[in-house]
């Protein structure tokens, strides 16, 4: 027999659905099914059930096998590396609770760690244009219940955040907004003739690496002032239609993703995004958000934002706390040889960093913390797997509107697996031996 | 659990009445006792030193999503700030919005045990309880915004008081909150739309209310309900010239109505940072005080508090769940802004601002702030606040203290401002000559407050019975001493005890206590129409589902509940 659990929260994607319905056995040990999820979420359920799943931790032999090990040992090997370097680094952190987050807050304040996380090379640009311009957002829900101009430039929802389009943005009926997706405009800017920008009233094509002048364009546009014939590629005609058609709304929402925070530009950008959100707001209500990644992502720069005051790339290592993007940042940390230990966790460099950084994390004491087999765990001296968050344990996660929800526990982990938070605390307890304190 | 006797102090207590005698404070078992009842217990030598009960905050933004906007979008305020882990203390950093670490061990320094964090946005209060959580020493509970909510919008519109406390019973429970807080009624809601409303009979749009008939049916649900705190305004038209006749208007809107609590209190409404609600004139121009007219209401009415707000000339962090506010001030001093509106709830922002003193209107609002308390007839009703950090980093509270209690650091101050004689043309402060006593700041900041929070049974006072929460400073009130000698002293408690626990001892943090989160259990009758709304709107309108709503108890370790019977 099996029973059905509901409303489960999707541990995938910055968009944290909390509708999920999972179908397990009446034991609690298999998951069986999965409802209303999108395809990635549906399968990151799916892949807990994995039959060659790693369940113990391993280390790497000089002939480059695996020797498992036991979680003893690989606590005594990660407590030792952290405490013997000078200047380690603890990446990551994503995907998993804010209860091992803070944790690990703690351990790198104890050891003097570098700690950062996948904003680093994702959303970090845009929490440096926030320093520089603050930003006018609100909940997904006031999207929901209230806009009806939806501007996503640099972002593919459609297969990035699947479900967001329905839920939040395009297609739902909201309080003020009964007549969902009919009574909204969408724009689209993307170079690429996307799955998003097929749904779009406007798509504006912009020429690669030229948003920033494209945001200008609708400032300029916005204030009826005289535009060349072309910007970024685009007729001014159809940047002056954009700009009147996001005027003309009664609340305007722009999400934006990788593509502008990553091309050419990078922060600038965003500073030009939050600067046409509130010339806007001189005209109508208008706010702005990003689009999150990993489904906690937002909140390890919360957790940090509390106990230490910022959002990412913070460096501990002076016994305070030090914040500057571009020293503090696990890449350029990496390549300059700055740091000389590394631990990650929640989340997948060896994937996603340049080769160069990469080949250091190999050539360092290193482990990855994570339930997976990963492009990381292959470069790193031990990996530990852990019990999935928001599968097989819960714990806090913020959306990518910063609002946070408790993720559940629906299916038991492995005999004898520990979880991230247990891991990293008996990490700590193992830290404070060694030092003697 | 140990036993101490603070002894020889000169003690200052309104809940036993001592006015800086010369007494003996035990303490056994978390509380305070007679002297009679300890056997052997450690002594701390208070001769010549001040001996107070430990402070208790009305009102200030210390934990939750705002507050950490404000860190995470201002790395400038922790520019030379940072101070390592050292001993018990955690590394701390930040000025106006410092860390939750840094939060906790300076309020203790100052010898404050409990705060109470004035915003919290329903839908973010696991955000804000995890942040409390992780602020040490402190007890503290957070407060529920509900004048722009949409359920209480919709009840209040057909004078639905009950429905409305019921609601209310049930979000305090979901929330784990403490009280009825109001910012800005139906002005945030209207900023949804970037509007607002800008008098108390401004209608809401759409929701066809006004601001009065939100104001005054959560009145009445919170005495409906008989909660320990009443109903905490923020008012209409905050920060605008003129705008001490909506203070006054909304001011009346509690007369008549009487307080139906167990829990001691007298008033029916407090408003919160009164100062920024005190402005006259018509324009920044002939921006002026009004804080007689407005003291002179408060002290008539006796069903009334308020806090002071008062400007400490600092460069700080404003952060309001009144966002219509925020995005005018960042109209006028084009620093950044940052703004979040929350679907069916409330709204906020946050922009940072300079006091300067070279700037009239700061120097005119600086009066003002201190003003309220000077003028003020009765110091249990008017309590010492900055709103913090809007008007200024509560790390200023003994600043405010020394101005109070010093004419002559008043004049100092004032005759330091570049636009001195505008600004005493705009205020009566340079006319007012009195100087408060440490009985009358201990009313202000200790009991004072924790009466009106319904906690005088467990806060406020040194009498037996009460938690042991108990600062003493190196201060002796009968020798001369020159005004910075205040300031120096209520910085940096020399003993603090919390709930017993010695966690401050010769200036030194050696504890970080034994901190507890006090929320409001109020049972109701069932009520199955409200119960069915709430259902329909989780459906409809919310991004989350009921279920993944209420915050659940392993987000307070530690708490303190308080039960309150409202069925009949």
């Amino acid at each position: 027999m099996s029973r059905t659990v509901t409303d489960v929260i999707c541990p995938f994607c910055g968009t944290l659905c909390d509708d999920i319905e999972v179908v397990v056995s009446d034991d609690g040990r298999k998951l069986h099914e999965v409802y209303n999820a999108c395809a990635i979420g549906a399968e990151k359920f799916l892949h807990s059930q994995a039959k060659d799943r790693i369940t113990r931790p391993r280390m790497r032999q000089d002939d480059g096998s695996w020797k498992e090990i036991t979680y003893d040992e690989a606590i005594d090997y990660t407590a030792r590396i952290l405490v013997n370097a000078k200047k380690p680094l603890m990446y990551g952190w994503s995907s998993t609770n804010c209860e091992a987050q803070a944790i690990g807050s703690e351990i790198g304040e104890v050891v003097g760690a570098v700690v950062d996380n996948t904003a680093t090379v994702c959303h970090g640009t845009s929490l440096i244009a926030v320093q520089d311009i603050g930003i006018p957002s609100c909940t997904l829900g006031e999207v929901k219940n209230r806009a009806d101009r939806i501007l996503f430039w640099g972002c593919n929802p459609a297969h990035a955040h699947p479900r967001h389009m329905s839920r939040y943005s395009i297609f739902p009926r909201g309080f003020f907004t009964g007549k969902g997706h009919t009574a909204r405009k969408v724009i689209v800017v993307d170079p690429r003739p996307t799955d998003t920008a097929n749904v779009a009233d406007i798509h504006l094509q912009v020429e690669q690496g030229r948003d920033y002048e494209l945001f200008d364009a609708f400032r300029v546009a916005f204030k009826g002032e005289q535009l060349p014939d072309f910007v970024a590629g685009i007729p001014k005609e159809k940047i002056y239609e954009a700009a009147e058609m996001l005027k003309s709304g009664r609340f305007v929402i722009i999400f934006f993703g990788m593509g502008v925070t990553q091309s050419l530009g990078k922060n600038h950008n965003i500073d030009a995004a939050i600067a046409v959100t509130r010339d806007l707001n001189e005209y109508t209500k208008a706010a702005i958000m990003p689009m999150r990644g990993h489904y906690n992502v937002t909140g390890s720069g919360q957790v940090w934002g509390w106990l230490f005051g910022f959002p990412y790339a913070v460096d501990l290592s002076r016994g305070f706390a030090r914040y500057n993007p571009g020293e503090t940042t696990a890449n350029d940390l990496l390549r300059r040889d700055e740091v000389d230990a590394v631990l990650v966790i929640a989340s997948d460099p060896g994937a996603h960093f340049p080769f160069s950084s990469v080949r250091k994390i190999y050539e360092l004491p290193s482990v990855a913390i994570d339930p997976h087999e990963t492009p990381t765990t292959e470069v790193c001296k031990v990996h530990v797997p852990v019990a999935f968050v928001g599968v097989e344990v819960g714990g806090c996660a913020y959306r990518m509107d910063n609002v946070p929800i408790e993720t559940r526990k629906v299916v038991e982990p492995p005999d004898g697996m520990m979880t991230d938070e247990e891991f990293l605390r008996r990490v700590l307890e193992r830290i404070k031996e060694l030092q003697g304190v | 659990m140990a036993e101490y006797l603070i002894k020889n102090g000169f003690v200052f207590d309104p809940v036993i009445g001592i006015r800086g005698d010369i007494a003996d404070i035990a303490i056994k078992d978390c509380k305070f006792v007679e002297t009679s009842e300890v056997k052997d217990p450690k002594v701390i030598d208070a001769a010549g030193k001040t001996v107070m009960a430990g402070g208790v905050d009305v009102h200030a933004h210390v934990a939750g999503p705002k507050v950490n906007v404000g860190r995470n979008f201002r790395p400038e305020d922790k520019l030379f700030t940072y101070k390592p882990r050292s001993g018990v203390e955690r590394m701390q950093g930040g000025f106006s919005v410092p860390t939750t670490i840094r939060t906790g061990y300076n309020y203790a320094r100052m010898g404050y045990t409990t705060v109470m964090e004035a915003a919290m946005p329903p839908l973010y209060a696991r955000h804000t309880h995890e942040e409390i959580r992780d602020t040490p020493i402190l007890d503290q509970g957070a407060y529920p915004v509900f004048g722009n909510n949409w359920f209480v919008l919709e009840y209040l519109r057909n004078d639905e008081i009950e429905n409305t406390a019921a609601y209310v019973a049930w979000l305090l429970r979901a929330t784990k909150g403490y009280a009825v807080k109001v910012v800005n009624p139906g002005g945030t809601e209207a900023w949804g739309w970037g509007l607002n409303c800008e008098n108390i009979h401004d209608p809401v749009p759409y929701f066809n209310i006004t601001p009065a008939q939100i104001v005054k049916g959560l009145i009445e649900a919170n005495e409906y309900l008989g909660l320990p705190h009443s109903m905490h305004i923020h008012a209409n038209n905050l920060g605008n010239p003129g705008n001490y006749t909506t203070t006054l208007d909304t001011f009346r809107l509690s007369e008549g109505i009487r307080p139906r609590s167990k829990f001691g209190r007298d008033q029916v409404m407090h408003h919160t940072h009164v100062q920024f609600h005190s402005y006259g004139g018509d324009s920044w121009a002939n921006f002026e005080s009004k804080a007689p007219e407005i003291i002179d209401y408060v002290n008539s009415h006796d069903n009334i508090t308020i806090d002071l707000g008062a400007v400490t000339l600092d460069e700080t962090t404003t952060m309001t769940a009144d966002g219509p506010f925020e995005h005018h001030l960042t109209e006028l001093n084009h620093l950044k802004w940052a703004n979040t509106d929350v679907e069916l709830e409330t709204g906020s922002g946050v922009v940072p601002y300079i006091y300067s003193p070279s700037i009239k209107v700061c120097a005119i609002q600086w009066c003002i702030g201190l003003e309220l308390a000077l003028l003020a007839k009765d110091p249990m009703r008017v309590f010492l606040s900055t709103d913090h950090p809007n008007a200024g980093p509560f790390t200023r509270y003994p600043r405010i203290m020394k101005w109070l209690m010093s004419e002559e650091a008043r004049n100092q101050q004032i005759d330091s401002f570049k636009y001195r004689d505008k600004v005493i043309d705009a205020t009566n402060l340079a006319g007012i000559d009195r100087e408060l006593d440490l009985y009358e700041i201990a009313q202000m900041t200790r009991a004072g407050p924790a009466k009106a929070l319904g906690l005088s049974q467990i806060y406020g006072g040194l009498a037996p019975g009460l938690d042991a929460d108990v600062a003493v400073y190196d201060f002796n009130p009968n020798e001369p001493y020159a005004p910075d000698d205040i300031e120096t002293a209520f910085s940096s408690a020399e003993h603090l005890f919390k709930t017993g626990v010695q966690v401050i001892r010769d200036h030194e943090i050696v504890s970080n206590g034994n901190k507890r989160t006090l929320w409001v259990n109020a049972k109701v009758n069932e009520n199955p129409q409200v119960m069915r709304d709430v259902r329909e709107k989780f459906l409809r309108y919310y991004t989350v589902t009921l279920n993944n709503y209420e915050v659940s108890g392993h987000y307070l370790p530690n708490p303190y509940v308080i039960e309150v019977d409202a069925t009949q």
